[in-house]
């Protein structure tokens, strides 16, 4: 028998299994098994995926609803529904909930879902990091949700600016748990970029070169990257924090030569790139939807990807503009106003590119293209107001009025949230295999787009009134009544509109019409498998040849041959050419990843307590770590 | 959809040194953001050396002698790193068991020095912002210190059992990859710690 005999015998390939025995095999190696401790293990990116997202709307259902107490409570002037103690909670744990524990994990969570898919391979780069970031990211949530239940909610603000945050004004644990939450979700965003960058630099199809990457996965990889140099500001903010409230250091009390502003800075330093984190996968998304339904290939790629880019680099110069009332320099007042409006060119030219690629195409009016429709609607208005308060004088004016909660809420509901929620429409079939009701997408649609700026509009015209942000209540003869009645009314129907979208996911989960493998005829590699996929997700690798591939094959994929059956095993190639150069073993489920990450939230609990908690903990965190990684003797640990 | 094949993938070597392994480019981005970490507990330190009219605030300067020390033993360390990587690319098993234990017995060096700086840094975390930030950079290094060496002690027990493959070898060539940032973010480090203070 000779070598190449053996090697066959041993490592089944898929050069010339059929299709039957081909599915059998490549199932019973990458299937996710049916125990508890099977499902507790798995790291199939879609089994995480599902998890992160149905996590996040969750939590998105969680920071909507004390949206609405604090709407009902501003409804009237002097109401008695909610004291203050509570409303101060109430509005940190909407907006921590909002953007740490529901916008970054979403988009991160479609990306987990997605990309893998988009790319044509069978797994996330380091598959049991990815499980071991949800375990982390739902401990943190929990943390913080329970803590609020326990009446030890953080209130000092989802920016928890100093010396309000401190250990002089907020003794206790809330703040304490609002500084842990950050490390929580930011250990879990930074390593779920890296999976992402890691995917999309070495495991895309053969001949996916640069220019044939989806637009959606060149947004997410943008993402990734703001993530990795964004977010450890806040963690390093934090930390420093903590250190401050637990130990007694400095680094923000002005009596010993500490300073308020450094807070402010290590805080929008990550703050406003982090606006882009979440905006940035929204519009792969809009690029996705808007591709399908105008029947053509996107107008300017090469621009929109660029514009992507430069949004990435720019949206690291305008952290400043959240500090215009602070007393700056009046220079570094100029340059970051400059910076602010230059950030409009890009996004403008991605607008741009988007409404040639509709007027050139023949759109189909389809729920997903709705919410996409209304997202440039009220984006730009965002925009626009952005535009606004790029302005020295006129952010002085309305800084810290409700002027302020419009604009943001136009640019992260308008530019985040209709796109996603046209994006769940649009891979709800494939996700389950199962099409969304229409009639209901077309009523959600409208009732969240009139429900938005009824909510969202008149709060433009009290910030210019002069109502504040952040006051549990008002009083009558400020005339501020009647606005925010009408306000409270649209948060309602906006809320009505979020209830008739659950109601469209519950009933087509069971219900809905089968969708087969491309409902939509798209042209991205996700839809060339079967809905819901399969756990290996492609029988034979795709090889690529356009940047659609469907559209540019219609009757027989392209495919490479010759990986393993009977190992997890993906394909590796170059960074620019996606030339092949390795069959890379991809790792096997695990029970560690979630062991660590118990570990690891045990550590972080402990901490807001002692310090000392850093110290014992490290030992199980370095305990279960070694389990992770030592090998178990499976042909992927042994090749 | 029906399948052509084009391209075959069966010859392809299943691990890869440097840029051709997907594990390097994950050290790559961990570095990235780590890199991210030190540069913005720099900043906060250069501003709050900016903000203070005084510094150091309240104290003398470090002694530097225990940093000079870590600089050049981390210096030192360069060359038995490469040597670890280079062995773990010949796939060499005897080369990297012992550079291996080389590097493990130099970080555990690395990791008492690091006591002996903290303790001769004259400034404590809680007397004011100057010595908070002294300790949280150091500490921050520290961190890596610690967490680069774990990983050496886990890869040469690794590198003393059954479970010697090709890919193990691909695993120690990562870990002095990453050595060599936790060596090279040193020297400013260093620079900013003890030099700013003597200005």
């Amino acid at each position: 028998m000779t070598v190449s005999d053996a090697t066959a015998r041993d490592d089944l390939r898929d050069t010339h299994l059929g299709d039957a025995e081909l599915h059998a095999r490549l199932t019973r190696t990458w299937r996710t098994g049916s125990g508890w401790i099977e499902r507790l293990s798995s790291v199939d990116h879609k089994v995480v995926g599902r998890r992160y997202i149905i996590t996040a709307f969750v939590f998105l259902c969680l920071g909507g609803l004390s949206a609405v107490a604090m709407r009902l409570q501003l409804a009237r002037p002097e109401a008695k529904l909610l004291g203050p103690d509570l409303y101060n909670q109430l509005f940190t744990m909407h907006g921590t909930t909002m953007m740490f524990l529901f916008a970054v994990p979403v988009m991160e969570a479609f990306a987990v879902y997605l990309v893998p898919l988009m790319l044509g391979t069978r797994n996330i780069a380091f598959p049991r990091l990815n499980a071991f970031s949800y375990w982390v990211y739902l401990f943190g949530g929990i943390f913080l949700w329970a803590s609020f239940m326990l009446k030890i909610g953080p209130d000092a603000g989802w920016f928890a600016y100093v010396p309000l945050s401190g250990p002089d004004y907020s003794p206790g644990k809330r703040v304490d748990v609002w500084a842990q939450m950050i490390t929580f979700t930011e250990v879990s965003a930074l390593a779920v970029a890296i999976e992402i960058i890691v995917t999309v630099f070495k495991q895309r199809a053969p001949g996916m070169t640069l220019d044939r990457i989806p637009l959606f996965v060149w947004s997410m990889l943008v993402m990734s990257f703001l993530i990795i140099f964004a977010m450890p500001a806040v963690m390093v903010a934090s930390t420093m924090l903590i250190l401050d409230r637990l130990v007694g250091t400095h680094f923000f009390n002005p009596a010993e030569g500490g300073d308020s502003l450094l807070w402010q800075h290590l805080f929008w330093f990550f703050g406003h790139p982090e606006v882009y984190i979440i905006f940035i996968p929204a519009t792969g998304m809009v690029s996705s939807i808007i591709v399908a339904f105008a029947r053509r290939p996107m107008f300017g790629q090469l621009p929109l990807v660029l514009s992507l880019i430069a949004v990435g680099f720019l949206s690291f110069g305008l952290w400043v503009h959240h500090m215009f009332t602070t007393g700056l320099p009046q220079l570094g007042a100029s340059f970051f106003t400059a910076s602010s409006m230059l950030i409009a060119v890009p996004n403008g030219i991605q607008i741009f590119c988007w409404l040639a690629t509709l007027w050139d195409g023949r759109p189909v009016f389809k729920t997903p293209l709705l919410f996409v429709l209304g997202f440039f609607f009220i984006f730009v208005i965002g925009g626009l107001s952005g535009v606004m308060v790029a302005s020295v004088p006129l952010d002085a004016q309305v800084h810290d009025t409700y002027f302020v909660v419009a604009h943001f809420h136009y640019v992260l509901i308008g530019g985040a949230v209709f796109p996603l929620i046209g994006a769940v429409y649009f891979w709800f079939p494939k996700i389950t295999g199962r099409m969304m009701s229409e009639r209901l997408g077309k009523w959600n649609f409208w009732l969240a787009f009139v429900g938005f700026n009824v909510a969202f509009f008149p709060m433009h015209i009290l910030g210019v009134q002069g109502m504040p942000r952040r006051v549990y209540t008002y009083l009558p003869e400020m005339g501020w009544g009647p606005l925010n009645l009408l306000s409270s009314a649209g948060a309602l129907i906006l809320f009505i509109s979020f209830v008739l979208l659950l109601i469209n996911v519950i009933t087509s989960l069971s219900r809905g019409r089968l969708a087969g493998d491309n409902p939509w005829d798209a042209g991205t590699l996700e839809w060339a498998t079967t809905s819901p996929p399969a756990p290996y997700n492609f029988s034979r690798i795709p090889f690529v040849t356009h940047r659609e591939p469907l559209w540019d094959n219609r009757e027989r994929l392209p495919v490479v041959t010759g990986l393993s059956v009977d190992s997890r095993e993906v394909v590796s190639g170059t960074l620019t050419e996606a030339y092949p150069e390795l069959r890379e073993s991809s790792p096997e489920p695990s029970i560690w990843p979630l062991l660590a990450a118990i570990a690891v939230a045990g550590t972080f609990l402990g901490s807001i307590f002692t310090p000392w908690a850093v110290v014992w903990g490290s030992i199980p965190v370095a305990i279960t770590l070694t389990g992770w990684f030592w090998p178990k003797g499976t042909p992927e640990d042994e090749k | 959809m029906k399948h052509r094949s084009v391209h075959d993938v069966s010859q392809l070597p299943t691990y890869g040194f440097g840029s051709i392994s997907p594990i390097w480019w994950g050290t790559l981005g961990f570095v990235a953001l780590e890199g991210t970490g030190f540069a913005l507990a720099a900043g906060a330190y250069l501003y709050l050396w900016q903000v203070n009219g005084q510094w150091p605030i309240a104290a003398v300067p470090p002694n530097h002698w225990p940093g000079t020390a870590m600089l050049i033993l981390l210096l030192a360390s360069l060359w038995p790193n490469a040597m670890a990587d280079r062995a773990a690319r010949d796939e060499h098993l005897g080369r990297v068991r012992l550079w291996l234990i080389v590097m493990t017995v130099l970080g555990f060096v690395a990791v008492g020095i690091r006591f002996w700086e903290f303790a001769h840094l004259n400034v404590r975390w809680d007397s004011n912002a100057y010595g908070s930030i002294t300790w949280f950079v150091l500490g921050l290094h520290a961190v890596h210190l610690i967490t680069d060496l774990g990983d050496t002690v886990v890869l040469a027990a690794l590198m003393f059992t059954r479970h010697v493959t090709g890919k193990r070898y691909s695993d120690v060539s990562d870990n002095a990859f990453y050595w060599y940032f936790v060596v090279a973010s040193w020297v400013p480090l260093y620079a900013m710690l003890y030099g700013i203070p003597r200005l």
